[in-house]
């Protein structure tokens, strides 16, 4: 990898090198067969304080931007919903979003945002991989990228989690030529991951056993004969090996029962519950996914019903961040795939909207209590400050210390991590 | 009422008048010379029957009116907004402004009813609460806690002993007045669906109507909700024994995809009319009570939001989303 780390300090070097030499330390044994690496609590907690994360809010079928994070009350077009003000003077936002209002001052809104896609799949698409989809090429979404970019080498927890509303769980197919090492952990409706219970009739003693003599035929292979596949085969194992060893990480029933009830109780409540523990544990990329905002009929209906869920688990979320020092080294992004029509159809409804619309960010080097670029009037427009997909995945980076205009080396092949036709926005990186 | 020349089957449009906004509610006051309508805008309208002249009444909202009603004698007419308020309004006056305007709910007031003596004044919100004000100084009167989501319709019966309120999840539920305790449940859960794909709750209670003879409570609005996010449902009406609490029939119509019943209203000749919306239009539906498909629909060229009956017994009046108010005759043209 190719990409340029923003923070240089003196502090930093020295951090990292204690940390080569634990590892060193550790052994040459310890680095083939296994990722023992953070055995060494001391290196534990000097790289949980110091990883840059993302957290990325997956509003799926398109928020609308009306009824959120840029209310146009009394315009022919704002619906029946009031503009509340926010913990930041001058900044208002939707009256659904009461207890995220509390917390505007760690928030950024992005009010111009134009992607000119308004079809579900392509406008996810761009908006997860910074690109505009092109059958030549596949690229890494996001948390893919932020893994490979950010996740420590030789973390015995995945790089990139994605909490799914449902279904079973399993890998994702989405890290592109960053292989499957990269590749989303999906834990279904906020599960720990599949498989990676004991079986009971296998003993402690056995397993180890089994473990011990892979890891033997393993080493004996790889002298000989070693490559990109078999190392991702071989991390593959070791990795299912310590889902298993740390199944408690993805149980958040071992949160706090009282923070159970403050994020409330519904599923959504729970999977941003287990984002903080995700987060907390290490895991540097954390999606969740709430849904369905795809809201053509009974719009104000439907928003009041998925924000009322939202609102509240947010605000904690965001709160509990700040309070944890954490907001400095986690990125947190609200996205959809588009937003909403400023004009609302017969059916109380909203359709799909790309030419203006907005996303929250927060933490990092985003600015706190800010709101950046403006709509017209009627919402129809972007009048300032106006950004895209590839412009937000830079910023995305360097939001987080990376250098987004940097490659990842993959086979010895540079493969820029956003577009090099896009930059980030200054003005919402300090 | 004029039942003599009352001929669903021969409804027809003898006016309509367009007003700035899409229109979402509207009442006749009780001397029938204006229809009241709630738009998407902050005002109450006054349309003037014998013009369709508007008179905006502004200043008793923030934000949308979609529930109105009227004190016994007409002189006032209240209304309902999506800001929590109520307001208080004389009927006839040139230019208006609000006699009083209170907080009722925390979130919209989705509806209300008046007493039939004109004592009481109901309402219901997205605060899942039913309140009974005090209708001639808006004086609470009585909080009536029960159903766990949004009170989507509440009507008073005719005896005023009982009021009845239906929610988001089916709820249908008869009250005693006089203590706000339950007196009984309907089951209308037909007209709830969750969707767990969307995971959304839809539908709801959004209509209700006694028959002349208090025997038949109807209950109004959708089913087969397959994607309630595409507006993909069908109207249905639930037709209660009032004594039995039970389904007498299910009441529907083919080839209606995208409606959902917004009112119901019981006619002169016993039939049922209902105002629906659809993908591509709005209709009135006409069903009799011992029938479950309907037997005759007026189509309308676009969605109609909500409907009232005349006093008359003959007049239709529908808030459309072309922004249109159009008032329909339920009997022959005039040769």
């Amino acid at each position: 990898m190719d990409a340029r780390y923003a923070c240089h300090s003196p502090e930093h070097v020295i951090a990292r090198r204690q940390f080569l030499g634990s590892l060193a330390a550790l052994g040459a044994g310890t680095m083939v067969g296994g990722l023992g690496a953070f055995a060494a609590p001391a290196v534990a907690d000097q790289l949980k304080s110091d990883q840059k994360r993302i957290v990325v809010f997956n509003m799926a079928g398109g928020l609308s931007q009306l009824e959120s994070w840029d209310p146009k009350p009394g315009a022919a077009t704002g619906g029946p919903f009031r503009a509340i003000p926010t913990s930041v003077p001058g900044i208002q936002i939707s009256e659904l979003l009461p207890e995220t209002a509390k917390q505007m001052h760690h928030l950024c809104l992005v009010r111009g945002v134009n992607t000119s896609e308004d079809d579900h799949g392509k406008g996810a698409y761009l908006m997860f991989h910074g690109r505009r989809e092109n059958p030549a090429a596949e690229y890494p979404q996001i948390g893919a990228a932020a893994a490979k970019a950010l996740a420590p080498a030789d973390s015995p927890l995945p790089g990139y989690v994605l909490i799914t509303p449902g279904g079973a769980g399993g890998r994702g197919n989405d890290s592109a030529y960053l292989g499957p090492k990269y590749a989303s952990v999906q834990l279904g409706n906020g599960k720990p991951p599949q498989n990676t219970e004991r079986p009971q009739n296998v003993s402690e003693t056995s397993e180890a056993a089994r473990q011990n003599f892979r890891r033997h035929i393993n080493d004996e292979f790889l002298s000989r004969r070693r490559t990109a596949i078999t190392e991702a085969f071989t991390y593959s194992f070791e990795q299912a090996e310590q889902l298993m060893r740390q199944r408690d990480v993805f149980d958040v029933s071992k949160e706090p029962a009282k923070d159970t009830d403050r994020y409330g109780k519904h599923d959504f409540g729970r999977h941003c519950l287990l984002a903080r523990r995700l987060l907390e544990k290490g895991i540097t990329c954390v999606q969740l996914t709430h849904t369905n905002y795809d809201t053509h009929n009974e719009n104000f209906n439907f928003h009041i019903e998925q924000l009322g869920e939202f609102d509240r688990s947010f605000a904690s979320f965001v709160a509990d961040l700040a309070d944890r020092g954490m907001l400095d080294s986690t990125l947190i992004v609200v996205l959809s795939e588009f937003g909403r029509t400023p004009g609302i159809n017969q059916h109380l409804g909203r359709d799909h909207w790309s030419k203006s619309w907005s996303i929250c960010m927060g933490g990092c080097r985003i600015p706190r209590g800010h709101a950046y670029g403006k709509t017209n009037d009627d919402g129809t427009a972007v009048v300032d400050g106006q950004v895209d997909h590839g412009a937000l995945f830079h910023t995305y980076f360097e939001a987080m210390g990376v250098d987004s205009t940097g490659s990842f080396v993959v086979d010895g092949r540079k493969m820029p991590i956003a577009d090099p036709a896009a930059s980030a926005v200054s003005e919402l990186l300090t | 009422m004029a039942t003599t020349a009352l001929d669903p089957k021969q409804a027809n449009i003898v006016s309509q008048w367009a007003y700035e906004r899409p229109l979402l509610a509207c009442r006749f006051d009780p001397a029938g010379k204006f229809v009241f309508c709630g738009a998407e805008n902050a005002n109450l309208v006054r349309f003037n029957l014998a013009d369709g002249k508007p008179t905006n009444f502004a200043g008793g909202h923030d934000t949308w009116v979609q529930a109105i009603g009227f004190s016994k004698d007409g002189a006032q007419v209240v209304s309902g907004g999506c800001d929590g308020k109520l307001s208080w309004w004389d009927t006839a006056a040139a230019e208006a402004k609000p006699i009083r305007s209170i907080a009722a709910h925390a979130g919209w007031v989705r509806t209300l009813d008046v007493s039939p003596d004109g004592a009481l004044l109901a309402t219901g919100g997205n605060d899942n609460m039913m309140r009974l004000w005090n209708m001639a100084d808006g004086k609470l009167v009585r909080e009536m806690a029960g159903h766990e989501r949004h009170v989507y319709s509440v009507l008073f019966h005719p005896s005023g002993q009982f009021l009845l309120s239906g929610d988001l999840m089916g709820e249908l539920k008869q009250w005693e007045v006089a203590t706000g305790k339950p007196v009984h449940s309907f089951d209308a859960k037909a007209l709830h669906t969750y969707e767990g794909g969307q995971r959304v709750d839809y539908g709801g209670v959004r209509a209700q109507a006694l028959s002349a003879d208090n025997k038949l409570l109807a209950a109004g609005g959708l089913y087969k909700a397959t994607n309630p996010l595409g507006a993909v449902n069908e109207p249905l009406v639930l037709l209660f024994d009032w004594e039995s609490q039970k389904v007498s029939k299910q009441q529907t119509i083919d080839g209606i995809t995208g409606g959902s019943i917004s009112r119901l209203r019981w006619l002169g000749d016993g039939s049922l009319m209902a105002s629906c919306g659809g993908v591509s239009g709005g209709f009135l539906l006409f069903w009799k009570p011992d029938a479950e498909k309907a037997y005759h629909k007026l189509p309308f060229p676009a969605l109609a939001r909500d409907m009232d009956l005349h006093p008359d017994g003959l007049q239709v009046a529908t808030a459309h989303a072309d922004k249109q108010l159009r008032i329909t005759r339920l009997a022959a043209k005039p040769t």
